[in-house]
This record gives structure tokens, C-alpha cells and sequence, in this order.
């Protein structure tokens, strides 16, 4: 089982060399450093979320199918969004500490579709000094993060957009943005 | 089976699978950047070099190995500790060369390369050289001027995976011009 540490590692090396080849002056660079970066965090996720064979599998939150069979008193679109919610608190909890070592520090949710995740000591901003003075350099960190949240959420029959906002290292937030087919 | 139980399960089978699925994303990308398995070879090596160097002082902050004293002490220390620690296996060392100054790591099985297949046209492709280019930079910390290359590759059809450490040199410290 590789260590988590070489994650981090990975990642940050990663960062360096996806910039360092797909950037140019521009800020169209950026944007297409960024979408490498969060295309590869999506394969990743889609295959964290697999649900795996045997006697765990119940454990995962199960792939939503909508619509979802209603009950005979709950109205069609609270059940689902409990589903949503627990879809949500995996990654929150499970995921993130699978990939993390720890939970994901608060959930908010305006209850229409828009869910916003926050770690205040965002492990692959950690090495960095806090505060402001790499706030610029922040979203190259982040945006393999968005893509395997987007891509894990995919697996479980959620689409959705992801995007990462930091106001001072090492604290950043994930929004997360229900696409309703 | 209470949740939590579950939960750890499926933390810790998650967390396995990450580095090799991250990797095995890279690979793809490099793949798409350069044109030739040459050239992602190269970037392989080179980031591998790059997070050898920071990777080793995290290695000497969590082992407690004292100094090596020959190649031989590195070795082990290489497959018994360094593999252990970071990829959860423990590779055996054979072939050691007359002269001491080369050995083969065997791994049974890569981590890195779980459900992976090479296609047809990057027959020349060495999916794990970041592994290579690791070992050479952590050991450059410490002094020693290594190369390591794979001559055998689970990937390639062959029985095992080896690694070839050759010791090319001790790197001295260099003292500024005019002190002692």
C-alpha cells in the first residue's frame, strides 16, 4: 500500500512539471495547465468511486438513479436530496480521509443544489506559508482536488461543477454545483 | 458490520489505490505532451530525481537509519526500509557484482502498475522510471552518485521486475575556494 506521503509528493511535482510545459505567458496557459490538472483529478476520482466488489460495498452510499422510487409520504425532492446529502458527507468524511488523512472540516448547503466544503488546513496547501503570500500559486494546488471530487461524484450518478476558492492559506473551500439533467 | 468498520475499509482501500491511479494518470498525460516513449522516459526520471531529493529527508525524519557505510548497508536499507515504507513491499537483493559496486532490487510486484496494460505502440515506454530517477536523487542527498535503470519489467512480459543500482561515485562536499 504506497504511503501517503507519496501522494503529496506526486502531486506537487506534478503541478510543477504540468505547468512548466502547458503554460505560456498568456492567461490562456493557465486555464489549460488548470484543466490538465483537473482532468487527471477526475480519472482519478471516477475510479475512487467505483464501487468495489464484496462485503464493503454496502458501505458506499449507492449510485443514485433518478429518479428515485417516492415514498409514500416524503416528497420526491427531499429524498433525493437526503441521497445528495450522503453522497456528499462520503466525500466529506470517507474520501477525504482516504486521500487526506483527515475530514473535510465543514459542509454548508443552501438545500438547492449548491454545497460548499471547507478545510481549514488544506493538506496539499500546508507546505506553503499561511496567509496571503502565495494566494496566486494557490489554484494550481487545487485543481487536481476539484477534478477528483468532480470525478468521484460523477461515479456515484451526481454531475456536477467544482471549484476551489482560497481567502488565506492553508484554508480553502470547494464548491460544489449540482448540474440537474 | 457496524459502519465505521466500513468506513476504515473503505479509507484504506481508497488510499492504496490513489498513488498508483494518480500515477497512472500522469503516465497518460505525459503520453498526450511528448511525442516519443523517449522523452516521457526522460520526464519520468527527472521528476522522479526531483521528488527523490525532498523525498529523502522525510525518509531520514521517519526511519531512524543511521549513516551507511558501504554499499552494501545501503542496499538493504533500500529494500528492507525506503520500499517498505513508501510502497509496502520489500523487493530482495541479488546479483551483486565482483566488485561490490552494483545489485539488482527484484520486485515480485509493482504497485505502480495494478491493472495496467501497455499499449501496442509504446513498446519502448518504462512506466515505473520515476522510480529510477527517485533513487537517484534521494541517494545524491546523501552523497552517493547512483544510476538505476530497469533491465526487467513485469509490463514487458518479463517474470519479475528488476532494477539495476550501479554506485558511480561518492559525491564530496564542496568547501567554497579559500576555506578549509
Amino acid at each position: 500500500m504506497a504511503d501517503a506521503a507519496l501522494f503529496e509528493f506526486l502531486h506537487t511535482e506534478m503541478v510543477a512539471e504540468l505547468w512548466a510545459h502547458h503554460s505560456d505567458p498568456g492567461p490562456g496557459g493557465q486555464k489549460m495547465s488548470l484543466s490538465v490538472l483537473e482532468g487527471m483529478g477526475f480519472r482519478v476520482g471516477q475510479a475512487l468511486g467505483e464501487s468495489p466488489p464484496g462485503p464493503t460495498a454496502s458501505a458506499w452510499p449507492k449510485r443514485l438513479s433518478l429518479p428515485p422510487p417516492p415514498p409514500p409520504r416524503l416528497p420526491q425532492e427531499t429524498l433525493a436530496f437526503r441521497e445528495e446529502l450522503d453522497v456528499l458527507k462520503f466525500l466529506c468524511k470517507d474520501l477525504w480521509v482516504a486521500v487526506f488523512q483527515k475530514q473535510m472540516d465543514s459542509l454548508r448547503t443552501n438545500h438547492q443544489g449548491t454545497y460548499v466544503l471547507q478545510d481549514n488546513s488544506f493538506p496539499l496547501l500546508i507546505r506553503m506559508a499561511a496567509g496571503l503570500q502565495y494566494l496566486e500559486e494557490a489554484p494550481k494546488f487545487l485543481a487536481f482536488t476539484c477534478g477528483l471530487l468532480r470525478g468521484a461524484l460523477s461515479t456515484l450518478g451526481i454531475k456536477s461543477l467544482v471549484t476551489a476558492s482560497v481567502a488565506s492559506l492553508p484554508t480553502c473551500k470547494f464548491q460544489v454545483v449540482i448540474q440537474k439533467t | 458490520m457496524s459502519r465505521q468498520a466500513n468506513r476504515g475499509t473503505e479509507s484504506k482501500k481508497m488510499s492504496s489505490e490513489l498513488f498508483t491511479l494518480t500515477y497512472g494518470a500522469l503516465v497518460t498525460q505525459l503520453c498526450k505532451d511528448y511525442e516519443n516513449d523517449e522523452d516521457v522516459n526522460k520526464q519520468l526520471d527527472k521528476m522522479g530525481y526531483n521528488i527523490g531529493v525532498r523525498l529523502i529527508e522525510d525518509f531520514l525524519a521517519r526511519s531512524n537509519v543511521g549513516r551507511c557505510h558501504d554499499f552494501r548497508e545501503t542496499a538493504d536499507v533500500i529494500a528492507k526500509v525506503a520500499f517498505k515504507m513508501y510502497l509496502g513491499i520489500t523487493p530482495s537483493i541479488t546479483n551483486w557484482s565482483p566488485a561490490g559496486d552494483e545489485f539488482s532490487l527484484i520486485l515480485e510486484n509493482n504497485p505502480l502498475v495494478d491493472f495496467v496494460e501497455l499499449p501496442d505502440n509504446h513498446s519502448s515506454l518504462i512506466y515505473s522510471n520515476l522510480l529510477c530517477g527517485v533513487l537517484r536523487g534521494a541517494l545524491e542527498m546523501v552523497q552517493m552518485a547512483v544510476e538505476a535503470r530497469f533491465v526487467q519489467d513485469t509490463l514487458k512480459g518479463d517474470g519479475v521486475t528488476e532494477i539495476r543500482m550501479r554506485f558511480i561515485r561518492r559525491i564530496e562536499d564542496n568547501l567554497p575556494a579559500g576555506e578549509e
